[in-house]
């Protein structure tokens, strides 16, 4: 088989990619690889745990998207080798696909800590769960069907924290165990930390923070966890969610540079001719770090995807992204974008502009460098935040009107009438 | 690409583009109707800014590369590139309000209740949205253009 276009993945990569070749190019050959049988959105993943959504729900394109756009789906294959001298990908039964073009869109894996008693025989102890693919998601439904009594999540970033109140929206108690004292450090502050973890204890999580787990206890189930403290947890279901890595196995060993993921440059193309990456398996641009880096993000794969795609083709774009999370935590908003985590006074590079509402569980942070945005974080206050991203993308000079960034009602009005025209056109 | 566009030097301020919006989009089509008597009123996707003499109405600028489109984790926004429309399918929305981070005009409305969001839709099945129809002083006009 040959295909001008083949591509390896079809979460929000894959798709991007094919979205924008058929944009550009409605007759040529591509070909999709994929492990995975559906194509679904990982991001629906709580809101399916939640029941706010049935299975079906979870897909993220119609089921014969595929034959819309004239796409050979090769789904529950699996890519095994690349000989990208020869330009052909080996699958698992023996077949070859020879490419013109190759996406690399693997995708990552969840990245388990080390913790005694978490396998027996080599494999998870029944009751102990990833949060990352369907097919975590449809085991975790079953076992919960089955009746669950105590959950425990282990992480506080974004997964975790979406896990855990999935888990409690079905009538399950949920503690959350998380090492470091603030929930979600990658993105949070002190202040959207506390209010956050406050929202959620309100709810009725228990947060255990500063804790790890030492030792998971049980036979082929799992019973209890031990905490670094010492103290003894039942638990029937573990979710683990500490994170995830990139999906290397196709590029090791191979003439495909990588450092943390896959290097690529920001038109998606790695250091091998015809070959192209994105998504969660690749350092991606992020202009607002000005620098290549792991971006596992949905928004973040599906336009790395669309630009690898246009590129693949011979239009040529740019990648820039940056990071960008819309989360609620049992209905407060919570919106970051850039560099959000850093502390007043921390860094004297950035100018901070906040205001905290305890009581409203409200806040409000701008981050500056230089009189541009490069940061915002947004408790309770969500309202046209997306206008402070257009800001961050333009690299608009904010000083002419940096006094009305901080005002509730914060929107194109308040930007100067020249610069405002730019923007709406 | 279609578009509504606003000629701030003649808007007004009336917000009667909002006004009609919710009729447009209220499950009756009647003024009164809409705004007294059905329970859930429509909510519109139109906002007029205002800051002293200075105001004009904001929707969706149906983007030629619609950031809200590629934040969208549930496939209920995307866009027709063959009528330059950006569409959002409120069945698939699970309101994770990603859109609304992602819109640089802030014309993506979400309505935090309901756990959806709102936006233009330039009045779908009508020749003419009806804010450009309804609009006192002409500020609102249809623009259209190829794609670039």
């Amino acid at each position: 088989m040959r295909a001008e276009y083949l591509i390896i993945g079809n979460s929000a990569g894959g798709i991007g990619a094919i979205e924008a070749i058929r944009e550009v190019d409605s007759d040529a050959d591509i070909v999709v690889v994929s492990e995975e049988r559906k194509t679904y959105s990982k991001a629906l993943i709580p809101y399916y745990i939640a029941g706010d959504i049935d299975l079906e729900g979870i897909y993220f394109r119609d089921e014969d998207f595929y034959k819309k756009n004239n796409v050979h789906a090769i789904l529950g294959g699996k890519a095994v080798r690349v000989d990208f001298k020869g330009k052909e990908v080996y699958l698992e039964r023996g077949s070859r696909i020879k490419y013109g073009k190759l996406l690399l869109a693997t995708g990552s894996e969840p990245s388990i800590p080390p913790i005694e008693g978490l396998l027996s025989e080599g494999r998870f102890k029944d009751g102990v769960f990833t949060f990352t693919t369907l097919n975590d998601a449809i085991e975790i439904n079953e076992r919960i069907k089955r009746g669950v009594e105590n959950a425990i999540v282990l992480g506080g970033g974004r997964i975790g924290l979406m896990a855990a109140e999935a888990l409690f929206k079905r009538g399950i108690p949920v503690a959350v165990v998380k090492r470091s004292p603030k929930i979600f450090p990658a993105v949070f502050d002190e202040n959207a930390s506390h209010l956050v973890a406050r929202q959620l204890e309100e709810n009725g999580l228990q947060m255990l923070v500063g804790r790890t787990i030492k030792e998971v206890r049980g036979g082929s189930c799992i019973e209890r966890v031990v905490l670094d403290d010492g103290s003894e947890l039942r638990c029937d279901l573990l979710i683990v969610a500490t994170g995830v890595r990139p999906r290397l196995e196709l590029v090791r060993h191979s003439e495909v540079k990588t450092r943390r993921g896959i290097v690529v440059d920001r038109k998606m193309r790695t250091s091998v001719a015809d070959v192209y990456a994105c998504g969660d398996c690749a350092e991606v641009y992020d202009f607002i770090h000005n620098e290549f880096r792991l971006t596992p993000l949905w928004t973040t794969a599906y336009l790395g995807g669309r630009i690898a795609g246009f590129n693949m083709c011979g239009c040529e774009r740019e990648f820039a992204g940056m990071s960008m999370n819309a989360m609620h935590f049992f209905n407060l908003p919570v919106f970051a974008a850039g560099i959000s985590n850093v502390e007043c006074g921390e860094d004297d590079r950035y100018e901070i502009l906040s205001a905290m509402e305890e009581e409203k569980k409200r806040y409000k942070k701008i981050i500056l460098r230089d009189n541009h945005v490069v940061g915002i974080l947004f408790v309770n206050n969500i309202n046209k935040a997306g206008v402070y991203l257009g800001l961050m993308r333009s690299c608009m000079d904010v000083s002419l009107f940096k006094e009305e960034l901080m005002s509730d009602d914060f929107s194109l009005i308040d930007i100067p009438e020249e610069l405002r025209r730019g923007i709406l056109g | 690409m279609r578009r509504v566009c606003c000629d701030e030097t003649v808007c007004i301020g009336c917000h009667l583009c909002e006004v009609w919006c919710i009729v447009a989009h209220s499950k009756s089509g009647d003024i009164l109707k809409a705004f007294l008597y059905e329970k859930e009123r429509a909510i519109a996707r139109v906002r007029v800014e205002e800051r002293g003499a200075v105001s004009f109405a904001v929707q969706c600028r149906h983007c030629e590369e619609p950031e809200c489109v590629f934040a969208c984790i549930s496939g209920a926004l995307r866009k027709d590139f063959r009528k330059g429309v950006v569409l959002h399918d409120a069945s698939k929305c699970v309101g994770c309000f990603s859109c609304v981070l992602a819109c640089p005009y802030g014309a993506i409305i979400p309505v935090e209740e309901r756990g959806k969001v709102v936006k233009c839709d330039l009045c779908e099945g009508r020749e003419m949205p009806i804010c450009v129809e309804k609009c006192p002083n002409e500020a609102l006009f249809i623009q259209e253009s190829e794609r670039e």
